[in-house]
């Protein structure tokens, strides 16, 4: 399972990439494996505001439909308008064009709630016992 | 859990396995949408061995077995099959099965298989006189061939024999010295066929089938689009005892001229109108209806939906549900589950148009 050594994850498989106050969001490898051919992703909109850990979109796959969470606190400024006719880039490219939004985060410090990509490493290892 | 005799196989393929009826199966290989793809349009083998198949001697009228079955089976030239439903004394689904009539007295019943235990024991209590009955489901492995190059490709390992099947016919067939059956049926509608052997000879065929580049192997994840774009109900689903074939939409596979367990029930159904009717809808979206979300018009929640999906072959969602109050092909509802609200319209089925069926 591919996991990139500069982003943060959280336990529901969201993954993190910080660039200052910017963040992109999407969901991990192991999720889009997991999932299956995703055919749908349900986006933020632009100036919402979220909240770490709450939700805040919709991915579905062939067989089901599963909620994605926040990694961060702060307000949406870009949505990836490209899954809205090509979902399967979510399967293609999970970590570059099928990342789902970037937002701006009010408070850097709550990435001491997310894991680096050696802990999720180890959680990812964990789940497979 | 059980273990079909192909599960080390699958696992070895790299297959996503789930439970699935009692039995620990096969969802998805490369992908859904590739295996649903490559049966629409190439061939593909599923790993179908968890049915269950009942094996019938008697005079099917004395036995009591043609009042079991809603269709009449007296009329079946042997070698032909034919789809229809066991009900109880009120007209709800027992099970769903195939037919086969292997010679004027000996049959054999294909079911489903988390009903083989509830079919054996209603078909037992239900026949009289003399018969013979044997349930060989776990003897016996099943494989489905489906797509349009899959009588090309049997023809190359059975003989020409299998190019003159005709749609819901079957004939023997030998393969590794042991006899086999091979019917022109599926569940996918595409052309396709349908393959009883015993599990050593099973397993030895899926090798073969699968060392041909033609050949995919395909999971119940697609097996379930694949019917589903055809309006095919999934028992347990979109059939179950508190439905009966009438209200499910399948009134073409019941033989009001005979009689049969339900009749009654049926007839009065028909004459009063049906509580609820099956329906089949399709999303203005990529947004799948999935199975138990509501079912709404104008605000008010008139059914529920049995199967959902997302539809690979039209890119939206599709779906079946039981609603109650008329509903007509066009009607717009929409379908809700929690904050989610998906506008569909009810369409017929099939979802899909013609396919190589």
């Amino acid at each position: 399972m591919n996991v990139p050594a500069n982003l943060f994850y959280t336990k529901d498989h969201e993954w993190a990439r910080v660039e200052g106050k910017k963040v992109y969001v999407g969901i991990t490898d192991h999720a889009q494996s997991a999932l299956g051919d995703i055919t749908f992703v349900d986006l933020p909109k632009i100036a919402e505001e979220l909240k770490q850990a709450k939700y805040c979109a919709t991915v579905e796959s062939v067989k089901a439909a599963s909620e994605v969470y926040a990694p961060f606190s702060g307000k949406v400024i870009l949505v990836n308008s490209d899954l809205a006719a090509h979902p399967e880039l979510v399967n293609q490219s999970p970590y570059e064009k099928g990342y789902f939004f970037v937002m701006e985060i009010s408070n850097e410090s709550e990435k001491t709630n997310l894991m680096d990509a050696k802990a999720y490493t180890v959680y990812l290892e964990g789940l497979s016992k | 859990m059980n273990k079909t005799p192909l599960y080390e196989a699958h696992v070895a393929l790299g297959a996503k396995m789930a439970p699935f009826g009692g039995w620990l199966m096969p969802i998805q290989y490369e992908g859904i949408l590739a295996e649903h793809a490559h049966t629409r349009n190439g061939v593909c083998v599923f790993d179908i061995c968890h049915m269950g198949e009942f094996l019938i001697e008697g005079d099917a009228v004395k036995i009591g077995l043609d009042q079991i079955v809603t269709q009449d089976i007296t009329s079946m030239p042997e070698g032909a099959c034919r789809y229809g439903f066991m009900l109880n004394k009120h007209g709800g689904g027992i099970d769903d099965l195939v037919v086969y009539r292997i010679k004027k007295d000996s049959w054999m019943l294909v079911v489903n298989a988390a009903t083989i235990w509830k079919d054996e024991t209603h078909l037992k209590e239900n026949f009289r006189g003399e018969y013979r009955f044997e349930n060989v489901s776990s003897a016996t492995g099943k494989l489905d061939v489906q797509g349009l190059q899959s009588k090309e490709l049997l023809n190359g390992i059975f003989g020409e024999n299998i190019a003159k099947l005709k749609y819901y016919t079957f004939a023997d067939f030998i393969f590794d010295k042991v006899r086999c059956i091979i019917s022109r049926t599926g569940y996918t509608g595409e052309l396709g066929y349908e393959i009883y052997a015993p599990n050593e000879q099973i397993v030895k065929l899926w090798d073969l089938l699968l060392s041909d580049p033609r050949v995919k192997p395909a999971g119940l994840g697609c097996r379930d689009t694949l019917r589903l774009e055809m309006g095919y109900p999934l028992y347990g689903q979109d059939i179950d005892a508190d439905h009966s074939p009438i209200a499910a939409g399948f009134e073409k596979y019941v033989d009001f001229f005979k009689e049969f367990i339900g009749k009654a029930a049926l007839l009065e159904e028909k004459s009063s109108g049906s509580k609820e009717h099956l329906i089949c809808f399709k999303a203005d979206s990529r947004r799948s209806p999935r199975h138990n979300f509501a079912i709404y018009a104008q605000g008010k929640q008139i059914g529920v939906v049995t199967s959902g999906s997302f539809s690979p072959s039209l890119g939206v969602g599709i779906g079946m549900g039981y609603v109650s109050g008329n509903c007509s092909v066009g009607d717009k509802l929409v379908v809700k589950e929690a904050a989610t609200e998906i506008p569909v319209t009810v369409v017929k089925k099939p979802f899909i148009g013609k396919t190589s069926l």
